[in-house]
């Protein structure tokens, strides 16, 4: 055996690699039935309640900050393409190209970012000390199924908010577009409004929606998936197990939407 | 031969290298309460966690009324599951939910009862355990006692017929601890479940048990009842017993149980043919008093009992323990029977003056002057030698056993 390690000095790499991917599968494999499983209970009785209470909690309450950040979008993006198109003597384009990098890019991708800062965080946090303290266990004595009445709501909540969110993300970022472009800068103002009802279409919108929906599936799907099992995690225990997944939770979720952006985009081209 | 409600065969669980059940076999009987002991880590948990279907064997079957648990269709498993209810240690309550909605959670969710009638039976389960004050507060808020309580309205509420409780006094204080299992015995009589708990609180949780079960390296060590444990004379479970049992019974302040007997072959001189010990057995009964007032009132009736006893009688030398929950054995060394007489009658008559006024004044402050009730009091005085063993002494004196206080509606009736 020694000789053999001797012989190929790369074979614990391969090892390595191979453990790391035979792990990544068999996780991909648990998310995609847990998602399937949860998504299958979002039709069963007593479930609108919940899911209206998660559909204030992660949209209503998410729209406050998903405003914030959409009308500073919007301004940087008028301030910046009206510096760009100027050079070009294309300023009168400005209406549309904000639109269109809001609607078909910046508004899902950001709207996801944010509500999976805000509440994707919190949906692993308080799974997973839901979990820690034996309350999902206490669903499960209550013959409550744990993934109808926790993950299900979330998942269709996140499902309804995110295509709600993010068309308010597109639409406060051309007003904030608006106000840099034209308002501050001098552009056109006829123009601007002129060009996005001309060069937006509906398959431009339908595509950003689709992406938006998409982050939903991926983002509710990641976070509750790391909080549900926290106790599962071989790394930390107790509180500390809560904050890892927690990081986790957020971390997966920001490469998984830019990994599907661009996944979807190239579908969508 | 009754078939058992719950029955394990041969059941192994182990987790990673480590087994915690090997092999275990044990059965639980209908309508009684099972009290399983055992040391800390021993699997005590990870055993009722079985039942409920929380974990599953890798080894061996679990039977409901003789239908192996494994071979159940869904229909008949969700049957059997919702026909069980389970209190956590940590209580598991919803943090996030007030008082009212975790104990209406369950009703919500898995029934079609409408939003009138869970609300009546919540409220019902409020009123029992005493906890209307606190309906609209979270469990954050709320005392480690009246968490306890939330989550036993909670297993309740649903009508169970099996209750698995896990160490539902862990960190309560003594009079606490005794209110909770007076709790679960009052509630299984009212209600007619099966409990099966565990609990480490000796002596008190033996008074309301049925069987014992002790676990004991992944095995059932013991199983029968608290007198059969207590007769056997098994090194395992002397130690497992000396080790949790402390020297002193924390409601009272007398003597454990196994110091009493200690105490007891000390005063026998190393079982000398003719020494001999007087001996005193006082019963308190208290009829309605728990019903009326609630079971920690009834508690603390027996703690001031049992505190009077100990300030009396321990000036003289004498010794005492609690036997049963309202039982205490006096032991008197240095007296005879005469004088123990004497003794017996000047404590009766502390007793109606200060003790049973004490209790008298706590019973009104709960329930008013118009309702009625009895505590009496009844002492029996005897002789025991060396030949004899405490049950034998005990025996004795309740034959002799008279009345030597009456506190009716608290006034006065009786002396002697």
């Amino acid at each position: 055996m020694e000789s053999t390690i001797k012989d190929r000095p790369y074979l614990p790499f391969f090892h390595f690699l191979g453990k790391r991917t035979i792990t990544a599968i068999n996780s991909l494999g648990a998310i995609a039935i847990f998602f399937s499983l949860a998504f299958l209970k979002i039709f069963r009785r007593k479930q609108t309640r919940e899911i209206i209470q998660q559909v204030f909690y992660i949209g209503a309450t998410s729209s406050g900050i998903v405003i914030l950040v959409s009308l500073f979008t919007g301004m940087v993006l008028g301030l910046q393409l009206f510096y760009t198109l100027n050079k070009f003597g294309s300023e009168g384009a400005l209406g549309s190209v904000v639109a269109l990098t809001l609607i078909r890019e910046l508004g899902p991708v950001l709207t996801a970012i944010m509500i999976t800062a805000r509440a994707g965080s919190s949906m692993a946090a308080e799974l997973g000390i839901l979990r820690i303290s034996e309350q999902i266990d206490a669903l499960y004595t209550m013959r409550i199924d744990p993934l109808r009445y926790l993950i299900s709501p979330r998942i269709a909540a996140s499902i309804i908010s995110f295509p709600l969110l993010t068309a308010f993300f597109d639409l406060i970022g051309i007003l904030g577009g608006y106000l840099t472009g034209v308002v501050l800068c001098g552009a056109n103002k006829s123009a601007y409004f002129y060009r996005i009802h001309s060069y937006v279409d509906m398959v431009d919108i339908r595509g950003g929606f689709t992406k938006s929906i998409v982050f939903a599936v991926l983002v509710s799907t990641v976070c509750c998936y790391q909080g549900y099992f926290t106790h599962l995690r071989t790394d930390s225990y107790g509180a500390k197990s809560v904050s890892l997944a927690t990081t986790s939770a957020v971390v997966i979720s920001c490469v998984m939407i830019l990994v599907s952006d661009y996944v979807v985009t190239s579908f969508l081209m | 031969m009754e078939t058992p409600l719950i029955e394990f065969r041969e059941v192994t669980k182990r987790f990673d290298k480590k087994t915690v059940l090997d092999k275990a076999n044990l059965t639980i009987y209908e309508n009684q309460i099972t009290t399983i002991i055992g040391k800390s880590g021993s699997g005590k948990s990870v055993l009722l966690k079985h039942i409920i279907g929380l974990l599953s064997p890798d080894e061996g079957s679990i039977f409901f009324r003789g239908i192996p648990l494994d071979k159940m269709k869904k229909k008949d498993w969700e049957g059997y599951r919702s026909k069980i209810s389970y209190m956590f240690q940590n209580n598991a309550l919803f943090d996030s939910m007030s008082v009212v909605e975790n104990i209406a959670l369950p009703l919500r969710q898995t029934t079609s009862l409408s939003k009138k009638e869970i609300e009546q039976r919540v409220m019902s389960r409020i009123e029992q355990m005493e906890l209307t004050e606190a309906v609209s507060k979270y469990p954050s808020e709320l005392s480690g006692g009246m968490q306890k309580r939330v989550a036993l309205a909670r297993a309740l509420v649903t009508d169970p017929v099996i209750v698995l409780f896990d160490e539902p006094t862990t960190g309560q204080d003594p009079i606490r601890k005794n209110t909770i299992l007076s709790m679960i015995a009052h509630y299984r009589k009212q209600f007619g479940f099966t409990a099966i708990l565990i609990s480490h609180d000796i002596p008190d949780v033996f008074f309301i048990s049925d069987r014992i079960l002790l676990l004991w390296e992944g095995k059932i060590a013991f199983h029968g009842t608290y007198e059969e444990l207590t007769k056997l004379k098994h090194p395992m479970i002397d130690e497992f017993l000396r080790s949790i049992e402390g020297l002193r019974d924390e409601l009272t302040g007398l003597l454990s149980k196994e110091m009493f007997r200690s105490r007891y072959a000390l005063s026998l001189g190393g079982g000398q043919a003719d020494t001999t010990i007087t001996a005193v057995l006082f019963s308190v009964h208290f009829d309605r008093l728990a019903d009326l007032i609630g079971p920690q009132s009834a508690i603390e009736v027996v703690k001031a009992f049992g505190e009077s006893v100990n300030t009396f009688f321990d000036p003289f030398g004498g010794f005492s323990a609690r036997h049963s929950r309202g039982e205490f054995l006096t032991m008197l060394p240095h007296l005879g029977m005469e004088e123990t007489e004497q003794l017996v009658l000047t404590f009766a008559q502390r007793l109606k003056e200060e003790a049973l006024r004490e209790i008298e004044s706590l019973a009104r402050r709960k329930m008013g002057v118009e309702t009625s009730f009895n505590i009496t009091v009844t002492a029996g005085i005897t002789e025991g030698g060396a030949t004899e063993d405490i049950d034998e002494i005990m025996k004795k004196a309740k034959a002799n056993q008279k009345i030597i206080a009456i506190c009716q509606s608290c006034r006065e009736v009786g002396s002697k």
